[in-house]
């Protein structure tokens, strides 16, 4: 009983939300604020994700864009070439959904609504299978290594992907591939990242999901514990690619545009980032770490303006004789306040700047009393 | 007597070494064997030989009859061979009753779809877990650090918790690694007790790789001596004591 309710509260609450943020607003002056919303949520699904593989199960991934590019182009392939088909024979104007609410003259605008949101989820889950798809493919041979060389093959992996798509001309390739069917909203983004964080807090927080801590700990005593390493480490790398899958086609959907730029080396460096930042292994830090790592830039954005190299430069040359070469064109000047920050927090929190919150319980009863 | 685990002429070469070589040897049933030589003598090579860390260049090793050659070490303690580590390896993120946890992972019914769904069956199984471990922790009195990472526990308690952890994969057959590596005395005497309580309390076999002798000789029914990969003598401990090879191996010419 309890649980039929509880199913029913959930439905609603979803029902509810989705009035609320199923549609992209028009104001333009919002679209700067929901660009970012949107952006914090698709580095959340990015993160959270990567954090399995990296955080919990000990993995030195660095192909994680490679991941998302194949779910960002899959998903855009998908929308541009096979789901307008579909899309018609359930939602269209002579659709099955409409065939079923005529007699619901005040439910007629829900199929318009409906096609746009059908499409998404269903390009999404695509995109995501084709990732995970790509990550098993990726992770049964090169998942026998450890460390730095997995980090290689995997660093590998994103850089092929880049080189794949550039030449393959069905995708656009150099000249970019544009996704006409702009979707992504702040419902999915954030209803997908959701999803994420339960799927990875729930399969670490169990007897089952202990064995990914294992892994990371000491793979020999894990094995010698009765513990299949390599199906963890699968696991655990396909379920990230699918999420990173999932995030490329929010991307798609949102951007409508794709470039193999877009997906290259720094760009899983950015999620390896928010990772390390939030605490490996901290769902609640790396959380937190990819909203501010996403927020950080845009505040940093103001610095460009300023005159603030300019003016230390000529303090330098007012103190010593000496001429400096111009700096203003080399460097812009956020990207110098985001690394030093980056350098601080490392060197103060080398366990992350939220790494304590999620363990914070465990941590207080650390000291053995007799 | 019918043997439980059972080393058929085991040869293991690491390219032109030979670590062991022709090793025979059987356990029976609850059974308590020690295992010893000095140092480098190849005593943890025969350990990973049977866990499977390492496979036998030559010869087969059995359990209950089932062959055991070419079975990953995961395998090997589904089977029932559980073991500890010369220098202990817990996991060591995680707290006391986490790790005895981790080890219940191999009897799981449920798998990574039932943690996601959370239904009755799951939690009932957790609960279950939830109950065994503590029961195993408090037998040896570690109960109280459960919420403990195993990392901050004393030296000593952190030997017994990697017994405690082998303990819950439910073996047939237990190795220990030199459990009585870095104790003093009295803990070594207490640790003497231990075993001998374990191998009557579970049931079990055990075989022990150790330095000391006092604690050897003092708990094992039989003994085996290894000597650079061969096997120079086995028997009870009295006639060890006075095999003229193993005090030549020990103390030389």
């Amino acid at each position: 009983m309890s649980r039929a309710r509880a199913i029913l509260g959930i439905f609603l609450l979803f029902l509810f939300l989705f009035a609320l943020f199923g549609e992209r607003p028009l104001a333009a002056n919002l679209a700067y604020y929901y660009d970012i919303l949107i952006n914090i949520g698709i580095n959340i699904i990015l993160a959270v994700s990567l954090n399995l593989v990296n955080g919990y199960t000990g993995q030195f991934s660095l192909g994680h864009a490679g991941f998302m590019a194949v779910g960002a182009y899959a998903s855009g392939s998908w929308s541009e070439h096979l789901s307008p088909g579909m899309v018609n024979f359930l939602a269209g104007s002579n659709g099955l959904l409409n065939f079923v609410l005529k007699p619901f003259p005040f439910l007629q605008a829900l199929p318009t609504m409906f096609a746009d949101n059908l499409a998404l989820v269903v390009a999404t889950i695509f995109g995501g299978l084709l990732a995970a798809l790509a990550g098993l493919a990726v992770g049964i041979p090169s998942l026998r290594l450890r460390g730095d060389y997995l980090a290689i093959v995997t660093l590998g992996f994103g850089e092929i992907i880049r080189t794949v798509i550039l030449n393959i001309d069905f995708l656009g390739a150099a000249r970019g591939m544009s996704v006409t069917g702009r979707y992504t909203n702040i419902f999915w983004t954030f209803g997908i990242a959701a999803i994420a964080v339960y799927i990875v807090l729930g399969l670490v927080n169990s007897t089952y999901g202990r064995g990914f801590l294992t892994v990371r700990d000491d793979e020999v005593a894990a094995e010698a514990m009765g513990i299949n390493t390599t199906k963890y480490k699968v696991i655990a790398f396909v379920v990230g690619a699918f999420f990173a899958g999932t995030a490329g086609s929010l991307f798609a959907h949102y951007t409508g545009f794709l470039t193999p730029e877009g997906f290259n080396f720094f760009k899983s460096v950015d999620v390896v980032v928010m990772v390390i930042l939030g605490g490996m292994g901290s769902t609640t830090g790396v959380v937190l770490a990819a909203i501010l790592l996403t927020i950080l830039p845009e505040l940093l954005r103001g610095l460009a303006h300023t005159d603030f190299v300019p003016a230390f430069q000529k303090a330098i040359e007012g103190a010593i004789p000496i001429h400096l070469p111009p700096l203003q064109g080399l460097l812009e000047n956020r990207l110098i306040l985001y690394s030093l920050l980056l350098i601080i927090m490392m060197l103060t929190r080398p366990q992350g700047l939220f790494g304590d919150i999620a363990g914070s319980r465990k941590r207080v009863a650390s000291s053995p009393s007799k | 007597m019918d043997a439980l685990l059972k080393v058929d002429r085991c040869t293991i070469r690491f390219g032109g070494l030979t670590a062991v070589s022709n090793l025979d040897m059987s356990i029976g049933n609850r059974e308590l064997v020690g295992l010893i030589g000095p140092n480098g003598a190849g005593k943890t090579t025969v350990f990973n030989m049977i866990t499977g860390v390492y496979q036998p260049t030559e010869g087969a090793i059995s359990l209950n009859g089932e062959r055991l050659n070419g079975l990953k070490p995961f395998h090997i303690t589904a089977r029932g061979i559980a073991r500890t580590f010369q220098n202990i390896r817990l996991f060591v993120s995680l707290t006391v009753f986490d790790n005895v946890r981790a080890a219940f992972n191999l009897h799981l019914k449920h798998g990574p779809f039932h943690a996601l769904t959370r239904g009755p069956k799951f939690k009932q199984e957790e609960a279950e877990i939830r109950e065994q471990a503590m029961d195993l922790l408090k037998i040896f009195n570690l109960d109280r650090f459960q919420d403990v990472m195993c990392k901050n526990l004393p030296y000593g308690d952190q030997r017994r918790l990697e017994i405690v952890r082998a303990l819950a994969t439910r073996p047939r057959l237990l190795l220990l690694d030199e459990p009585a590596a870095g104790m003093n005395p009295t803990e070594k005497g207490s640790l003497m007790t231990l075993i001998e309580f374990i191998q009557e309390k579970f049931d079990i076999s055990v075989l022990l790789v150790e330095h000391d002798m006092r604690v050897v000789m003092g708990i094992c029914k039989r003994i085996y001596v290894l000597d650079y990969g061969i096997t120079i003598a086995e028997g009870p401990p009295d006639q060890i004591r006075r095999d003229p090879k193993v005090i030549q191996a020990y103390l030389g010419e």
